[in-house]
């Protein structure tokens, strides 16, 4: 049975080029990039052509604005602390209800030790409303952090707005864009953002890397304390593999981001327009104008999401939900409920995101198997028609 | 992905017994929409033997919510009211070679929603209904202490977490917490207090008629009326003849549709536990 895979917000496909890149240095090439010999040093100019492509994509001023981490959820951990250290006096952050748990459950966390945080509403389209924003700020702010896009819904925020509220009022502005970096162009040196955080298994490179960019100029101050590596910025022998990869996904990712935004784009859409005419009773979670060009969250009134994914699994099609039990909690998705979903569509929502490996056929199996799949779910449910 | 058992998925695959009894002699309805799973189980039932003809369910939720409802209506099928009755949550997840920890809840519906179609069989509406002093303390998922405390009992629970895995309750906003704490507390220091229980097999066996009737007498007022009571209802020992035991229900018992669900699955089953497996327990007229 050929695997379908449609979970690419989730992770994605390591690129073969990026694994053949990286395996000089999981073998041969073992050297420590901070030695003094050319074995390991050679290396360190490898590490830095990888930042150099990192920068690129990101359209970042300098390669040093570049820091390796291990995560996007180090990233985003290393942003917010290290601007609440560099700014003592100041106790309030400015984020979102629909934030990934990496910024959330941190946020959490700074409440009980005597943070103030204001978390931003959305609307039924996943959408902020930045008059809210801006009545949030107060001479308290150390943070704003919001994300470039939201991983379940695709929704994409407007970045550039919110970047310009921070920047005239003088706030640090953070941005987890793990979910947008490689599918929608961005160009740092417009978009006045100081922090943004990415991960390199969300762009074809592998687990266990990450990277945070920090505008020249922002103050900074370390989250993981230790050796000279990455300028003293991040302690910690280079993940040197992982960051080639990074790297070479990142160049990749440069090349094929209009065939994101076009060939992609034209797939989602198919797939999400013959859904919602062949399966009554369904709707798209989240605007449909500012979305990521991958993403599909789609909602099946009546019946559950887990039973769903293991319905399309057993056909070969991975894919994920926001509903109760698949989240391996009791309630559904945190973003479905900011956006006030409607209580018969929560549970039973479907998230396919897809990824440049994608192609026609995948769609059609889908299209193929889902409405008979939700057909046998809602003749089950008490509720179906 | 969750670890589920072969018979669980399979249960899941290929669900037994989907849909609904016309004109159904019997209908439970537990959980909802909004809750995140919800099931309804129609019973034919023989009247005159009280076998349990057929059983079909509906459910909304997940693969492990439709292969529980599915597993309770083939192991009810042929079963009597009164056998049916005394099915727990533990045989379903049993039945199914067991369900991750965190799945349990699933079980706890069936064996709720059973409860409910019996009590609707002796007239009882077909939804649950909140009696007497039940609190809710989950406002999520709305789950009462009863609810709480007997699952608690009947499987042994001792954290927080176990409590969430049976009942959902905590596993929403998790405000509730501190009173499930508090309910686990109650429940299990008053257990350690308890005086401990001559073993049944012993009890059963070799009791002069006396004896018997004193631990009849003993059993009634240690493990039947306080739950009674607790409701608002009591009951009192009118006559023993040899395996028969007469009860007279007081209180709000009076006039309760559910006395007769009540007189089996309480009275009759834990004198059963504790005494003999032969006792039938009647009203007495």
């Amino acid at each position: 049975m050929k695997l379908v895979y449609t979970d690419n917000n989730a992770t994605t496909m390591i690129a073969p080029q990026v694994y053949e890149a990286m395996r000089p240095f999981l073998t041969e090439q073992y050297g420590n990039p901070s030695s003094m010999y050319f074995f390991g040093g050679q290396i360190r100019h490898d590490i830095e052509r990888a930042r150099e492509n990192v920068a690129k994509l990101l359209g970042a001023s300098e390669p040093s604005e570049i820091i390796f981490t291990s995560c996007g959820t180090e990233s985003d951990n290393t942003a917010i602390m290290s601007t609440l250290r560099s700014n003592p006096e100041k106790r309030h952050i400015i984020t979102t209800k629909v934030e990934h748990p990496a910024i959330l459950s941190l946020c959490k966390y700074l409440e009980t030790v005597g943070y103030r945080i204001t978390y931003l509403n959305v609307d039924n389209e996943g959408l902020l409303d930045l008059e809210e924003l801006k009545s949030a700020i107060d001479h308290d702010t150390a943070l704003i952090s919001i994300m470039y896009a939201n991983n379940e819904t695709g929704v994409i925020f407007p970045i550039e707005e919110i970047a310009e509220i921070a920047r005239v009022r003088g706030i640090v502005f953070h941005t987890d864009a793990v979910q947008a970096v490689g599918k929608v162009p961005i160009k740092l040196t417009e978009l006045p953002v100081d922090l943004l955080s990415l991960s390199g298994h969300k762009l074809h490179a592998p687990k266990g890397v990450g990277a945070l960019y920090v505008r020249r100029g922002t103050k900074f101050s370390p989250f993981l304390i230790g050796g000279h590596q990455e300028a003293g910025r991040r302690g910690g022998t280079e993940n040197v593999a992982s960051i080639i990869g990074l790297g070479v996904a990142c160049g990749l990712a440069e090349k094929n981001i209009n065939e994101e935004n076009t060939r992609v784009k034209n797939l989602r859409d198919t797939l999400e327009n013959a859904l919602l005419t062949k399966i009554t009773n369904s709707r798209v979670n989240g605007s449909r104008q500012f979305r990521l060009p991958n993403t599909t969250n789609i909602s099946f009134e009546f019946i559950e999401g887990e039973a769903i994914l293991l319905l399309l699994d057993e056909k070969g099609i991975a894919a994920s939900s926001g509903s109760a039990c698949t989240s391996g909690s009791l309630t559904p998705s945190h973003v479905l409920r900011a956006m006030g979903v409607l209580f018969t569509y929560l549970q039973g929502s479907v998230r396919f995101s897809l990824s440049r490996y994608n192609d026609e056929s995948d769609i059609s199996q889908i299209i193929e198997h889902l409405p008979v799949i939700v057909k046998r779910l809602r003749e089950i449910s008490p509720y179906g028609k | 992905m969750w670890d589920y058992t072969d018979k669980v998925k399979e249960f899941f695959k290929n669900p037994r017994n989907v849909g609904e009894i016309e004109n159904a002699d019997a209908v439970g309805e537990v959980g909802s929409i909004i809750c995140g799973d919800a099931l309804r189980l129609s019973l034919r039932i023989d009247k005159a033997t009280g076998k349990i003809l057929d059983a079909k369910f509906k459910t909304f939720g997940c693969a492990s919510a439709i292969a529980s409802s599915s597993a309770l209506t083939e192991m009810i099928k042929g079963m009597t009211i009164e056998q049916a009755s005394r099915v727990t949550n533990k045989d379903i997840a049993d039945y199914l070679g067991g369900l991750p920890e965190e799945k349990m809840h699933c079980s706890v519906m069936g064996m709720e929603a059973l409860e409910v179609a019996i009590a609707n069989y002796h007239g009882a509406p077909l939804k649950k209904e909140m009696v007497g002093e039940e609190k809710i303390i989950c406002k999520c998922f709305s789950v009462t202490d009863k609810k709480i405390i007997r699952a608690i009992k009947e499987n042994n629970l001792r954290t927080v977490e176990e409590v969430t895995n049976y009942t959902k309750a905590g596993g929403g906003c998790g405000k509730c917490k501190p009173e499930i704490d508090k309910l686990l507390k109650e429940f299990w220091d008053k257990e350690s207090t308890k005086k401990p229980m001559p073993p049944k097999e012993t009890a059963k066996k070799g009791l002069t008629n006396l004896q018997r009737i004193s631990l009849i007498q003993e059993t009634i007022e240690r493990e039947i009326r306080p739950q009674l009571k607790a409701d608002g209802g009591d009951l009192e020992l009118v006559d023993i003849d040899r395996n028969k035991v007469y009860v007279k229900f007081l209180g709000t018992c009076l006039g309760c549709p559910a006395t007769g669900i009540t007189l089996k699955a309480l009275v009759e089953s834990k004198l059963r536990e504790f005494i003999d497996e032969n006792i039938v327990v009647e009203e007495a007229k």
